[in-house]
């Protein structure tokens, strides 16, 4: 065995075993008497690697949801039957991304040049004509300055979007004070530009990003020295920037839960209410709002009557589920109702906590703004365009 | 049209349809029965039949054709190595394609065959491609120079590719450099004694350059490889961190890691005055903060490094708690971790925060998390001392909630907080023996009956309550038993009036009906102490005890600077040295922080450097570990114990938990009959002089059969760390008995005398059986040989490694330490060969989980002659079998301690290397038998 070989067949599906824990907490590194187990759980699948000796752990977790990414690029989703359907493909693109444990290539445009994804049109143009899936040039991107970018991009509309998307990650206590409250965010670009487009992007408010990851096309030192990002886009879809702020008092709260759950020592029935309203919006409205919280144990059932949507429970996992939509600050949403206990139990332990999602469209919660964006190195003239979202991330408010 | 059609035909005779398949004129269908292969390959059937008509395809000018061949070949050429040769002259010719991605294939593909034959035809175009002039194949030949030397490192070396790769760091392509660094990184690991990555101020420029150009995973390599290098000053130093710090803002979490350890590193070497110091700290909190809002498997690793980096320099995280609250639904194992460092993080500051939060955890759903919430109140009771208060009546709070194992969790922990502030909170007292009934883990039930006698004063039904666990004495386990004896006795001291007649009932139950030596020991002596002096008596049980420490399960300062140079890595997800659980033969050096050195006065070569390192850097020494050290000294060196005064000896030792410690010096004393001291096998108590372990040595030359082999002496404890007492040693075993040959020469200038020995305690409990015997003074200059008898009945301790032995010499010197590995041979008893049936029996009912393979290679024996040579070190063969013309021997050895090995060795003939696989209950020794087997098939 080669010694630090991560075997590319071992990157088959184990389906999540279902044993006496829950497949996500099944820790990622597993000592076995000759062999680590590092392994990701996606999409309801283990990826795993099978490492021999001291590697950085990782490498070879970061290289596997690249794994996964490519997968999911190549095929759209990525699940069992469509890496069963895709087997040899699959084949393909893990002998092109991985050699002997060093990886090859893992950029998704140099790959695609490699090894083009699947379509129905190329399925039948090759039953037809007999060529293939598989590349016979070198990738040109493989080995020049910009290996993120082939050359010889051509379109005949030229376009450059932006998304800059926020989630909210927050724990809200009892009585409604944050406890915690992060914000990631990420500029998702898609860039669609002739040649080789040398573009910057500056913002508003730089001084909002002081903990960022970039992709590796923007050039570091204009960004420490001037605070603009400037760099050559790789083709199509990427992540250009991902940041987080953390600053308590630059993240904004946009919803709150007015919550009274009840579980009375005595009777076997308990009171249940929650409401939900806007809070620090910029006058935007909060949108997909959904409700869900794991029950105590000891709930038999519930029944509750929304105000608007609709709510699920389910007895044997005892999850509770309400879908709000949209909130309309004249007059909020409500869930109320009463808890079956069961008889003759204590009062449950835990409180149960509540989750929420939602979304807000054109709007950054942070308040990051881009100021302009610029293209130097071609003549044409772009469109370009930015949105703002913002959505809860791990949204969690104890009762 | 799927590929999941290839996964369908399940009809018979589809090998036979896929031969011919593959035979057809037609493109187009020889392609799809390929792909047919590949996937059957993908799911495990065995398709190797198929080997040359799927090597007949492989000379096609179509690419995915090739490229599937070659995946076929580089799994099945192993086991067809003659077939294999078939395709060699396609690989020469596609070597010299004019497409660059066809002789980069090409060699990949060569290099992953793992055939000698081949291996020997790969020379010639390997040695090309790492000249051509196309960048990507020149990266792809320095990978296969990595492969090449897993298989045959002597051919890598004679060739002279190495030089070639250490050529290619110069390279103008990066992506070359960052792979030929890769795989100087991978052969280095395989010999960390070779110089191949010698690295120096200009080879480190040019790799600082190229990290700026290479992909992600080249930077990886790259700081990887930096890491292990020292800069010659602090200048330097400073130099390298500021251009690896913008890799701190890289979307790979890996890259930010690894360039986190090589400032974590070099950081050492950087004053605390400098401006710089303060502004690359400040450097070091965003980036590992956001590794925290990466994917759960992420989080872990980075959660387990920013565990041992808040160890290392709290100063870092300090104002960064909240990132590490826990999240409901972050999975179980990101919980335990991040519950971990907020422990270590609590501070005054913000131990309100904390323990808001922490009460939150305690009412969760996992039990787990819930045990290690509540455990970690206490710990923060403990750490921080004005939150004791808040702490103990949250505590309070969780034990009326009556939920079981919380209470339990919770009394464990409110037994620390009385040790760490006596007399502050008893008046909780009464609330906790209100759950008294409810205990049922011995944890539990021991704390509780330790805080009974303690304030045993202070409780007006101590005696009912001690009574009452005294009714189902023998079914409780050793910790409750000892506790309760020891309470009890407290009790007794306390109210003697009351309980004699519960103290006399617990004393005969510890020392006459029970089988535990601990229990039985420690009964005894409290029963002389409180028949002879009930004065000392009193002293000794009420003795005050130690403070407990701050800070619990801390790492040991030697290891978190090594851990601190591994972050990253398995070790440091682990928080053991790579050498703790690495496989194979492959040796790993010890690596350690670089010294600060200042650029002014740095006259010093580097390598001379870290001889002012960090203490601890020289690990065979036994390192300041405050416990071990602490067992040592208690150990009494004297020849003969002399007897201390009891009381005295016992004061010294402080807690009345640890008298069990201070047993040892104890059970010497010539008046007191105790059982361990009679189990000392008589023959081995008699002194045994040099000349009669001469007589051994010399049969153990003749006849190869009448002793297990013995390794050539080697010097342990070298006179430069000795004040000239160099003490050179090997063990032997000879019929039955196990010795430590040594021999001690005086280097000093003056005479040595009052020569003692004693061991730590250690795995298997070797412990001197007779004192160490120095007839005559040992003058300058002059050499003495001693035998020293060992025996197995010592106190066990699991020492890491398993053979790790730690060992003190006197003279009248000083004290010394020094730490050797024995070969675990020594152990197998001579009665260790099993019944065949009864192997067969244990064979199949030691779970295969517990199996072990190993190789051992390069051994030119025939079965019979290992057989013999095994017997004679205690290895017996129990059967013989052939299969196949493979001899298999089954083999079964005891150790000393019990534990049974069973083993099935594989020797081919013609064939240097065999195969071993152990099957043991104890699955951690198979790697030191192996280790057995190498040497004596070896010697």
């Amino acid at each position: 065995m080669g010694c630090r070989r991560r075997d590319p067949l071992s990157c088959r599906m184990l389906r999540g075993e279902e044993r006496a824990t829950e497949a996500e907490n099944v820790p990622p590194v597993i000592p076995t008497p000759h062999h680590y187990l590092l392994s990701v759980y996606r999409h309801k699948i283990f990826f795993v690697a099978v490492v021999q000796t001291e590697v950085p752990p990782l490498f070879v977790i970061e290289f596997l949801h690249r794994v996964v990414d490519t997968f999911q690029d190549y095929f759209g989703v990525c699940s069992e039957p469509v890496i069963k359907d895709n087997v040899v493909v699959v084949y393909e693109v893990l002998e092109e991304m991985l050699d002997n444990g060093f990886p090859l290539a893992t950029e998704s445009n140099i790959l695609k040049e490699l090894i083009k994804p699947p379509t129905i049109l190329r399925t039948v143009v090759n039953t037809i004509t007999g060529s293939t899936n598989v590349g016979d040039q070198l990738p040109t991107g493989q080995l020049s300055v910009v290996p993120w970018r082939r050359t010889g991009v051509k379109y005949t509309n030229n376009e450059a979007y932006f998304d800059v998307i926020e989630e909210i990650d927050a724990i809200i206590d009892k009585s409604g004070s944050t406890i915690t409250a992060e914000i990631q965010g990420v500029i998702d670009a898609c860039v669609k530009l002739t040649g080789m487009p040398d573009l910057t992007l500056s913002f508003m408010n730089p001084r909002l990003l002081d903990d960022v990851s970039f992709h590796p096309c923007v050039r570091f030192k204009r960004w420490e020295s001037e605070r603009i990002l400037s760099f050559i886009p790789p083709d199509g879809n990427f992540r250009l920037l991902s940041y987080h702020v953390s600053a308590q008092n630059l993240v904004a709260i946009p919803v709150y839960v007015k919550h009274s759950i009840s579980f009375r020592d005595s009777s076997s029935l308990g009171r249940f209410e929650i409401t939900v309203g806007p809070k620090q919006t910029m006058g935007k409205t909060i949108e997909g709002v959904t409700v869900t919280s794991q029950m105590p144990k000891g709930v038999l059932n519930m029944s509750l009557t929304p105000s608007q949507g609709t709510h699920t429970f389910d007895p044997v996992t005892k999850m509770l589920s309400w879908d709000v939509g949209k909130i309309n600050p004249q007059k909020l949403p409500s869930l109320k109702g009463t808890m079956s206990l069961q008889a003759g139990a204590s009062k449950p332990d835990e409180n149960p906590t509540i989750n929420l999602q939602f979304k807000i469209q054109q709007l950054a919660i942070s308040g990051l703004k881009v100021n302009r964006l610029d293209m130097y190195g071609e003549k044409y003239k772009p469109f370009k365009g930015i949105k703002y979202m913002t959505k809860a991330g791990k949204f969690q408010v104890r009762t | 049209m799927t590929d999941s059609k290839y996964f369908t035909t399940t009809k018979k005779g589809e090998i036979f349809e896929l031969k011919a398949e593959l035979n057809s004129d037609k493109k187009e269908k020889k392609k799809e029965a390929v792909k047919k292969v590949i996937a059957s390959m993908t799911v495990g059937k065995d398709v190797s039949a198929l080997f040359p008509d799927v090597v007949n395809c492989m000379q096609t000018d179509n690419l995915e054709l090739k490229k599937l061949v070659y995946l076929y070949l580089m799994n099945y050429a192993k086991s067809q190595p003659d077939m294999a040769i078939m395709a060699v002259n396609t690989f020469v010719k596609d070597c010299e394609d004019p497409n660059p991605l066809i002789r980069a294939l090409a060699v990949r593909t060569m290099g992953c065959i793992r055939v000698d034959k081949i291996t020997e035809y790969l020379c010639e175009p390997l040695r090309k491609c790492l000249k051509d002039e196309d960048p990507y194949v020149r990266k792809t030949a320095a990978v296969c120079v990595a492969k090449l030397h897993d298989i045959n490192a002597q051919l890598v070396e004679d060739q002279g590719f190495l030089d070639t790769l250490k050529d290619l760091i110069s390279d103008s392509n990066p992506m070359v450099v960052a792979n030929a660094v890769a795989a100087l990184s991978e052969i280095a690991e395989s010999h960390p004694s070779s110089n191949l990555l010698d690295l120096n101020p200009q080879s480190i420029n040019k790799l600082l350059t190229a990290l700026n150009e290479c992909t992600e995973w080249g930077q990886i390599f790259i700081l990887d490889c930096l890491a292990n290098y020292t800069p010659k000053d602090d200048r330097e130093a400073q130099s390298i961190c500021e251009r690896v710090t913008p890799r701190l803002s890289h979307a790979n979490s890996a890259v930010v890691l690894s360039a986190v350890k090589v400032l974590m590193k070099f950081m050492e070497m950087l004053s605390k005055d400098l401006d710089y110091y303060g502004t690359l700290l400040k450097k070091l909190a965003p980036p590992l903060v956001t590794l925290l809002s990466a994917e759960p498997e992420l989080q872990y690793v980075a959660l387990r490094n920013i565990n041992l980096i808040v160890q290392k320099r709290p100063e870092i995280l300090k104002h960064e708690m909240k990132v590490f609250f826990v999240k409901y639904n972050d999975p179980i194992y990101v919980k335990l971790e991040k519950l971990d460092i907020m422990i270590r993080l609590a501070s005054q500051a913000n131990i309100a925060q904390v323990l808001a939060e922490l009460k939150e955890y305690a009412t969760e759903v996992d039990v787990d998390f819930v045990r290690k919430a509540v455990r970690a109140i206490g710990r923060c009771a403990i750490k921080v001392e004005q939150s004791a208060e808040r702490c103990v009546s949250t505590l309070l709070d969780l034990i009326q909630t009556k939920v079981n194992y919380v209470v339990q969790e919770a009394i464990v922990v409110i037994k620390d907080i009385f040790r760490k502030y006596p007399n502050k909170y008893e008046s909780v007292i009464a609330t906790l023996c209100e759950n008294l009934d409810s205990l049922d883990e011995p944890e539990a039930r021991a704390a509780m009956i330790w805080i009974v006698g303690e304030y045993a004063e202070r409780i007006d039904n101590a005696d009912e309550l001690l009574e009452s666990f005294l009714e189902g004495f023998h079914d409780e386990s050793t910790q409750v038993q000892l506790q309760l004896l020891t309470a009890i006795v407290k009790l007794f001291l306390k109210k003697p009036t009351e309980t004699q007649e519960l103290v006399q009932q617990v004393l005969s139950l510890a020392t006459q009906d029970s089988d535990n030596p601990d229990l039985r020991d420690r009964g005894y002596i409290y029963w002389r102490l409180l028949s002879t002096d009930p004065v000392a008596a009193k002293e000794v049980v009420l003795a005050e005890k130690p403070l407990i420490s701050e800070e619990t399960d801390l790492i040991e300062p030697t290891l978190l600077d090594e851990l601190i140079c591994y972050i990253g890595t398995l070790a440091s997800v682990y928080h053991k040295p790579p050498s703790a659980f690495v496989e194979g033969g492959r040796g790993v050096v010890h690596k350690s922080l670089p010294p600060r050195t200042a650029s002014s006065e740095s006259t010093e070569s580097p390598e001379t450097a870290p001889a002012g390192a960090p203490p601890g850097e020289q690990l065979d020494v036994i390192p300041t570990q405050g416990d071990l050290l602490g067992d040592l000294l208690n150990l009494d060196l004297g020849p003969p114990v002399s007897g201390p005064p009891l009381a005295t000896s016992s004061v010294q030792m402080g807690a009345v938990d640890l008298l069990g410690g201070g047993l040892d010096s104890l059970i010497g004393a010539p008046n007191f009959v105790a059982p361990p001291a009679a189990t000392v096998p008589a023959n081995l108590g008699a002194p045994m002089g040099s000349g009669l372990s001469d007589l051994f040595d010399l049969t153990s030359g003749v006849g190869t059969l009448s002793g297990s082999y013995v390794a050539p002496k080697a010097v342990w404890l070298p006179a430069m760390k000795a004040k000239g007492l160099e003490i050179s040693g090997t063990f032997t075993r000879q019929v039955g008995s196990i010795s430590m040959d040594l021999q001690l020469t005086n280097k000093a200038l003056q005479v040595m005398t009052d020569f003692a020995i004693q061991f730590n305690r250690n795995s298997f409990g070797l412990a001197p059986a007779a004192p160490l015997q120095v007839h005559a003074p040992l003058s300058p200059n002059q050499t003495v040989e001693i035998s020293l008898p060992l025996n197995t009945v010592g106190s066990v301790m699991k020492m890491e490694p398993l053979n790790n032995l730690q060992v003190a010499v006197k003279n009248n010197i000083d004290v010394f330490y020094f730490s050797t590995l024995y070969p675990l041979h020594i152990l197998f008893v001579e009665d260790g060969k099993m019944d065949r049936q009864m192997f067969l029996a244990t064979w199949k009912d030691i779970p295969n989980e517990n199996e072990a393979q190993f190789q051992i290679r390069d051994c030119p024996l025939n079965a019979e002659a290992v057989s013999s040579r095994l017997q004679s070190s205690n290895i017996f063969t129990v059967a013989k079998r052939n299969v196949e013309g493979q001899d298999m021997l089954y083999q079964s050895l005891k150790l000393t301690n019990g534990i049974w090995v069973l083993a099935e060795l594989r020797v081919q003939p013609g064939n240097p290397s065999f195969t071993l696989s152990l099957k043991c209950r104890a699955p951690e020794v198979s790697q030191h038998v192996y280790q057995a087997y190498e040497t004596i098939l070896k010697n």
